[in-house]
């Protein structure tokens, strides 16, 4: 039977796993779906650690709507011809190559050094919040915030890509 | 009342948006001139029966802790004062009518994001006002789109990024110990507790606010984001948006919620000097204004964080002080700057000399702003940096004070060189041709350089008006 640490430990991997395709990888559309993929596993994690008000968030924000507003941007660029790809992944692991490995060596130190627990945990009172009253009576400055970081990064993919379109450069 | 400052903007961009048409596009210029102008006179007469109206509805909405205090109005009124001479300045170097209206939107939008920043008591909701402001700065230093504007927003986000995730890291880790995420409950909590943790979450939050305000060894990014960026943005952002992002917020957080310990002084000192002496060093060997002008913000940041270091009610008075003043200098120099590029298209000061008997107005408020960046007397900046030499004196940092004197010799110095080579000495032939700067960005000079000789010679009563009044929030 696994165990319930098995288990995030396993989604933390599948998690490593995600971030480095998003990094390493030599499309900009399978890198938004690599960051969509680990949105959606930090998302069970969130729900796993019984964080259902951060994995609601994570799951709308992350895994939803940025990964729409990355996809829109993308299709308004120019794609790059096959041999730009090539060349590009190229450099590219040239320069972040270690990056796996370093991953892997900090994975492996984290897991085996012991952090001294003296952090005082408050009593865990979010389960028994509803999700709808968390955002709508305790956060709503937050949610606004929300909604005005949306408007930016529609104004940023209005401003910044509708030209590089029309002229192509 | 509060609200209103961040729910009016937005509601009018809102409506702007739905329908862009020119009618619209032409109404964003005013609107955003008049919020500017509203939010200017209720922070200048601080009159408590405009501040504590009850807006029974909206304040029910918006119960998460707003709240004001001395510092805020004197933030308020310098978010106010620079948006406005940005605005100005963008009317005569943004041509087309929809970029600057989505310029306008943006400064809209990096206004709320800063009035957020200053209204706020929860750490959280901190957390998604700096980033309102940041997301808001990064396309408007790119709004040119040039390889330049691009390069230097890219290393903008990149950097701040970093800072993200410093501030996102120490918030999880306070809000473990506190369990609630507004300063009250934050200060309480470290009150009781007291370990290694606790000091790494605070380490983290400093280092993270120092990337955002551009603080040596932490500046990379101001450089190439103040002079890759469009005139107006270049005055927004060297006016108040780096030094609300970085530089209020750590007083703030200090103030109220982390405390001063006698560790964090020292750090604090020794980042100040830092950013004091290598700023004011790095902007002797520059040609470029703007990058000059960028490398001078850093320097006189260090002056600000100087004075805060001390943890005085004289040291933190003058820092707050300074912010004020470097907002309206800093600013007036970059919309110098603009005024000069918009002539010459560039900011090369090689290119440049003799400008002043062309631009008399433009080279009349440089030289004040210069004198008040320099610290001459009786202009606003002599006093913001007297009463932070004096409170390191007093407070036992001989040394710092000293270093504080001469880089100010340093500063006298580099702007000394600029003046000469952009506004004195010969005009060249090329350069003969040309007029002063229209009548937008010399009513922002006139306005800048009104407020530097006001403040200076009426110190007494803003110093009685804004400036004492900031005594009660450090004993407390």
């Amino acid at each position: 039977m696994i165990s319930h640490i098995s288990i995030n430990t396993l989604l933390l991997l599948v998690m490593l796993i995600a971030v480095l395709w998003t990094v390493m990888g030599r499309s900009l559309l399978k890198a938004t779906i690599g960051l969509a993929l680990t949105s959606a596993v930090v998302t069970i994690l969130m729900f796993r650690l019984n964080s259902p008000l951060a994995a609601v968030f994570e799951l709308s924000v992350c895994t939803g709507l940025i990964t729409v507003v990355f996809v829109s941007t993308i299709s308004l660029t120019k794609p790059l011809t096959n041999k730009e790809i090539v060349e590009l992944s190229k450099e590219r692991n040239k320069r972040f190559g270690y990056l796996p490995i370093l991953l892997i060596v900090i994975s492996i130190a984290l897991t085996f050094i012991r952090i001294r627990n003296n952090i005082i945990i408050p009593p865990v009172t979010t389960p028994e919040l509803d999700v709808r009253r968390v955002m709508w009576d305790m956060r709503q400055l937050d949610m606004l915030g929300q909604i005005i970081v949306v408007i930016i990064g529609a104004l940023g993919v209005v401003i910044l890509f509708e030209e590089r379109r029309r002229d192509e450069w | 009342m509060l609200s209103l400052l961040i729910l009016v903007p937005l509601i009018g961009i809102v409506i702007l948006n739905l329908s862009a048409r020119a009618p619209a596009r032409r109404l964003a210029f005013w609107f955003a001139l008049l919020i500017f102008i509203s939010q200017i006179l209720l922070a200048a007469c601080r009159h408590p029966v405009l501040w504590n109206v009850e807006m029974k509805q909206i304040d029910t909405f918006f119960k998460v802790s707003l709240s004001m205090d001395q510092i805020s109005f004197i933030m308020l009124l310098c978010i106010g004062i620079v948006s406005i001479a940005s605005l100005l300045v963008a009317r005569h170097t943004i041509y087309d009518e929809k970029e600057l209206f989505k310029f306008v939107n943006l400064l809209i939008i990096t206004s709320i994001g800063m009035n957020g920043i200053v209204l706020v008591k929860d750490i959280f909701t901190l957390y998604i006002f700096l980033e309102i402001t940041a997301l808001a700065s990064f396309v408007l230093i790119a709004l040119e789109k040039d390889r330049n504007a691009i390069e230097g927003s890219f290393k903008y986000l990149i950097l701040s990024a970093i800072a993200t995730i410093m501030l996102l890291t120490s918030i999880a880790l306070l809000f473990m110990v506190s369990g609630s995420t507004s300063f009250e409950a934050i200060r309480q909590a470290l009150n009781l507790a007291n370990n290694n943790i606790i000091l790494f979450a605070i380490g983290l939050f400093v280092c993270g606010l120092a990337i955002k305000g551009g603080l040596v060894p932490f500046h990379a990014w101001v450089p190439d984001a103040y002079s890759s960026a469009p005139a107006a943005v270049s005055v927004l952002l060297g006016g108040i948006v780096t030094k609300t992002v970085g530089i209020y917020t750590l007083i703030r957080l200090l103030i109220a919620v982390f405390g001063f310990d006698p560790s964090l002084k020292t750090i604090l000192l020794a980042l100040g000097a830092l950013s004091i002496v290598f700023g004011a060093l790095a902007a002797i060997g520059q040609n470029d204004m703007k990058r000059m002008l960028a490398y001078s913000s850093i320097s006189q940041v260090g002056y600000i964080i100087l004075g805060f270091g001390c943890g005085t009610f004289l040291g933190i008075a003058g820092a707050i002080f300074h912010i004020f003043n470097h907002s309206i200098f800093k600013s007036l120099l970059f919309v110098n700057s603009a005024a000069v590029e918009t002539r010459l298209g560039t900011t090369d000061m090689n290119k440049m000399g003799g400008l002043s008997s062309k631009m008399p107005i433009t080279g009349t408020t440089s030289v004040i702003g210069m004198l008040s960046a320099a610290g001459v007397p009786p202009l606003a900046g002599f006093w913001s940096k007297l009463m932070i030499i004096v409170a390191l004196w007093q407070s036992g940092s001989k040394t710092y004070s000293f270093i504080a004197i001469m880089a100010s010799v340093i500063t006298l110095a580099y702007l000394l060189i600029m003046q000469r080579k952009v506004f004195f000495g010969k005009l060249s032939i090329e350069n003969e041709n040309i007029d002063e700067a229209r009548i937008g960005i010399s009513t922002a000079s006139i306005m800048l350089a009104v407020i530097i000789i006001g403040s200076g010679v009426f110190f007494p009563l803003v110093f009685n008006k804004f400036i004492a009044p900031i005594q009660e929030l450090i004993i407390r």
